[in-house]
């Protein structure tokens, strides 16, 4: 035996790069707009989903749904009448921590693509491992909730660089709370400069309105763009 | 968690070039920016290999320095902390110069030796 050296020079996340541009390439013929809509666990992604999908006028909005098991949250949202399809992670190794393309691709026939305007796709419940891997999406949302302190910007840099929008939920919870929403909002901004953020309570509704004008915006760019 | 995943998709990029040739050494260069633990996802890269070409094969991670680069007064800095903002002009127009780096540098493959000649 001998031992040959071989470069290769190749990012390790190509194969899921390439299967997330196949993904996107489908929605873009579809005509659908894609969420990529990530937090960690109990941060409020369903509330806030609840809140808004069954009301974004002019837009039809679905919901793909990833969790490691259950469709409890798949099931909160059905019950508002937007179409849902469940994707566990279940099967794999010990349930994965996150969606990636593949995964995706494997829902896509499962999806109402001619149905709607624009799908969210809740991703796993993890500020780690989604933001490492794209998911054929053309902007990512992320929910960052005031429970959850102001340093979660400096601890997970990738999540919060690679967002396009920060949406800051529970601040009803603020009076009862040793937050600093301006540090937090400091923070944010060192990490994504001139990154957007929206301050809201999925439990009051405070809020809820810029959200929903924010989506109608982005469903919006995708009909001015040239065909 | 992340490690496992990570270490999967390296199996799979070597896998890719190495066909069905044993591998003995993975070199990968990874950025400070990946916030990978080498010694957990050298941990799982042995595990995802057991069973493949790659089982027993060395994990090599050569770290990449994170550095930033602001474009419109060009100054570079290494970074320590995650903070993007340019530290002279105080811009947002800021770019990773290095430190996102998540690659398979090279691989070693075991291959039997030529014995054409007697």
């Amino acid at each position: 035996m001998h031992r040959t050296k071989v470069r290769i020079v190749e990012d390790a996340l190509d194969a899921n790069n390439t299967i997330a541009q196949a993904n996107r390439a489908d929605f873009d013929r579809a005509g659908v707009t894609v969420v990529n809509f990530m937090s960690a666990p109990g941060a409020g992604k369903t509330s806030l989903l609840e809140r808004v999908v069954s009301d974004v006028p002019g837009v039809s909005v679905g919901v793909l749904e990833g969790d490691v098991q259950g469709s409890m949250d798949a099931d909160r949202l059905a019950s508002l009448h937007v179409p849902v399809t469940q994707l566990n992670t279940d099967p794999s190794f010990g349930g994965e921590c996150h969606l990636d393309a593949n995964m995706v691709r494997s829902a896509l026939d499962a999806l109402p693509l001619d149905e709607i305007d624009m799908l969210v796709i809740e991703n796993v419940g993890n500020l780690v491992c989604p933001a490492e891997f794209k998911v054929g999406e053309d902007v990512r949302v992320m929910v960052s909730s005031v429970t959850e302190g102001e340093d979660k910007p400096l601890k997970y840099p990738l999540m919060f660089r690679t967002c396009d929008l920060v949406l800051v939920n529970k601040i009803d919870l603020l009076p009862h709370l040793d937050y600093d929403l301006d540090r937090f909002l400091y923070n944010v901004d060192q990490v994504h400069p001139g990154a957007e953020c929206l301050l809201l309570s999925a439990r009051t509704g405070e809020g809820i309105d810029a959200w929903r004008d924010w989506l109608i915006d982005l469903a919006r760019a995708r009909e001015e763009m040239p065909a | 968690m992340h490690e496992l995943s990570l270490s999967g998709a390296v199996l799979n990029t070597v896998v890719k070039h190495a066909g069905e040739r044993r591998v003995s050494l993975v070199s990968l260069r990874v950025g400070r920016l990946r916030q990978v633990v080498p010694d957990t996802l050298e941990f799982y890269f042995e595990f995802v290999a057991r069973g493949t070409i790659c089982e027993g094969a060395t994990l090599e991670l050569e770290i990449v320095e994170a550095s930033l680069r602001c474009s419109p007064c060009e100054r570079e800095w290494d970074i320590e902390i995650p903070a993007f903002r340019c530290p002279t002009c105080g811009g947002a127009e800021v770019e990773v110069a290095s430190g996102n780096e998540f690659e398979v540098e090279s691989i070693e493959i075991e291959e039997p030796q030529c014995i054409a000649q007697k």
